[in-house]
């Protein structure tokens, strides 16, 4: 089933001139709105009216993380905070986080995305949509509420946490579809089956996964324990939230970009150079309709290819493969996005920590684990020999990591000796996670 | 007077106790007593030695971390009631302890505790006003 038959089936040739009018006018409105653009385009030495095919977007300036970052917390946005009815924002100390605003008509374009995506899993008003995505300043709990109300369907705004109550929803409630990051479903499948529930006899059945690289090993995992159809969704806050590209049911190889509202490039991350379609390399997003926080050429450093290959389910919007890395050292920790410079901005901000440290990844049964391993500086220790003060400061380590960056971690004091001492670039994650 | 202990932050992994004692005795360094305060992940290691000043300087070159402490040493009679005496002197003024930790003297006549304060001063006062045989640091690494 489609959801927007005239937009997801547009003949290629009608959805590119579609792409190249909309491309020409954020081109236009970014340029007039939005003083960074204004500034990147002039010192490329390019103008808007240079866009005369969509092959002359390759010529344009990218946007970087650290662009949005310069520009925190509104730099970026095209228009009035008077036009502005929805904020949401990545965690991280103060210029470290991005925010990312919505006009109502963004709110609007959303919800009708990801009511495409549920479409395209072969929901329909008559499910019931049992929301375990976090609500808040993540965008994927309003995210996808907002697509399950725009279908009609029922949804239960559930966020993450109180796994019990989860199951306990699941079981009485009877919903027949889920949406989560895919660890937290193996998890609420582990967890209900040690409660003693059949998770494979609850009405559920399909599941939207997604804020986490997973892999065909995971989704043959959960399809067994849960008995449920499982489908890949991708998004990112800063090009909308989730909803920018999802699986359908038929052809479940790739993720359809809506493209008549994000255009995608493919490059070669060391070089910026563009590839042709259906090489690997890293994605990069332009929205084509977005008012307040629009984007032209924004660098995700998530790494993939495009499928350009028909689907059988008939929209003829090209499909992304499952992200297979980071083109940066962003780390993914139970759907929360994490930079180890964000980990070392919270450390250096308590006194007597020094930054040296280390971040141990792991995955435990099904749910991923974060331990912080930091060296025990002269300052702390030459103060106080003492047992309390140490786990006082380990204390304080884990709530700031918490409070600021929204992730739960081991905290491990260890000796100086014991953390290397790195000469360049310092390689400070070891992910022993086998997705 | 001052008595001084030297304390060492160990992680709790295999052979890290081992490491510092073999690096005391290549250093030649006699030790008069110790006490491990653990937890899940760490230690410290608190040490009272015949020579401070090198046994600090060793561990630190061999990347340890390393603080020194002052501490306060009292001597009683080793019979029942001994260390009660101590602390019921130091309950009556209000003076509380950090830790303490103790060994019995060669002659096995006396034990010493050693006892950290919050404020070490103040408490000495309170063991002389007492009576109590408050021992110097010479005294003590020499033994």
């Amino acid at each position: 089933m489609i959801y927007n038959e005239e937009f997801e089936t547009l003949p290629r040739e009608a959805l590119e001139a579609l792409q190249l009018k909309r491309l020409q006018q954020v081109a236009q409105r970014v340029y007039h709105t939005v003083g960074f653009y204004r500034r990147s385009f002039d010192e490329a030495g390019v103008k808007p009216e240079d866009l005369k095919t969509l092959g002359d977007l390759k010529r344009f300036p990218f946007t970087t993380k650290q662009d949005l970052r310069d520009g925190y917390p509104f730099g970026l946005f095209a228009v009035p905070m008077s036009n502005v009815v929805r904020l949401h924002a990545s965690s991280g100390t103060t210029g470290r986080s991005t925010v990312v605003g919505y006009t109502h008509r963004d709110i609007e374009t959303w919800s009708e995305l990801m009511a495409r995506c549920f479409v395209a899993a072969g929901l329909t008003k008559n499910d019931i949509i049992h929301n375990a995505y976090g609500y808040g300043l993540f965008t994927g709990g309003l995210g996808a509420h907002y697509g399950a109300e725009k279908l009609g369907a029922s949804v239960i705004p559930m966020s993450g946490g109180n796994t019990k109550r989860q199951i306990m929803i699941l079981q009485d409630f009877g919903p027949t579809a889920i949406c989560c990051t895919p660890s937290y479903a193996l998890n609420l499948a582990e967890q209900g089956q040690a409660m003693g529930v059949d998770m494979r006899s609850l009405k559920l059945r399909v599941g939207i996964f997604g804020a986490e690289p997973w892999s065909d090993k995971m989704r043959d995992e959960i399809e067994n324990t849960m008995d449920i159809m499982a489908l890949n969704i991708y998004g990112l806050s800063e090009i909308m939230g989730p909803g920018v590209s999802m699986e359908c049911t038929e052809g479940r190889e790739g993720m359809h970009v809506f493209e008549d509202h994000f255009l995608v490039e493919t490059i070669n991350p060391d070089t910026g150079e563009v590839l042709p379609p259906g090489e690997k390399g890293e994605l990069v997003f332009t929205t084509l309709t977005k008012e307040a926080f629009p984007l032209v050429r924004y660098r995700t450093r998530d790494i993939s290819h495009m499928i350009t290959a028909p689907c059988r389910c008939g929209r003829t919007h090209h499909r992304m493969d499952r992200v297979t890395g980071r083109s940066d050292d962003m780390l993914i920790i139970r759907g929360v996005n994490v930079f180890p410079s964000q980990i070392e901005a919270v450390l250096v901000g308590i006194q007597g920590l020094e930054p040296h440290y280390q971040l141990i990844v792991d995955r435990v049964g099904t749910l991923d684990t974060l331990e912080v391993q930091v060296e025990v500086s002269d300052a702390l220790f030459s103060n106080a020999d003492e047992v309390r003060v140490l786990q006082k400061i380990e204390r304080r380590i884990n709530k700031d990591l918490k409070d600021f960056l929204g992730i739960t971690a081991k905290i491990k004091l260890v000796e100086p000796k014991s953390l290397q001492r790195f000469e360049g670039k310092a390689s400070r994650v070891i992910d022993k996670r086998q997705i | 007077m001052k008595v001084e202990q030297v304390s060492v932050f160990l992680e709790n992994k295999q052979g890290s106790l081992e490491e510092v004692t073999r690096i005391l005795k290549e250093a030649n360094v006699n030790i008069r007593t110790l006490s491990l305060a653990d937890t899940t992940d760490f230690g410290i290691l608190r040490l009272i030695v015949n020579d401070v000043d090198t046994t600090s300087r060793v561990l630190r070159d061999k990347g340890f971390r390393v603080s020194r402490t002052t501490v306060v040493a009292v001597e009683v009679p080793d019979r029942p009631g001994g260390l009660h005496s101590i602390l019921e002197a130091l309950a009556r003024d209000n003076i509380t302890v950090e830790y303490l930790y103790a060994y019995v003297e060669k002659s096995g006549e006396n034990a010493v505790i050693i006892f950290r304060f919050d404020d070490s001063a103040a408490a000495t006062e309170v063991l002389r006003k007492n009576s109590f045989s408050v021992l110097s640091g010479d005294k003590l690494y020499s033994f």
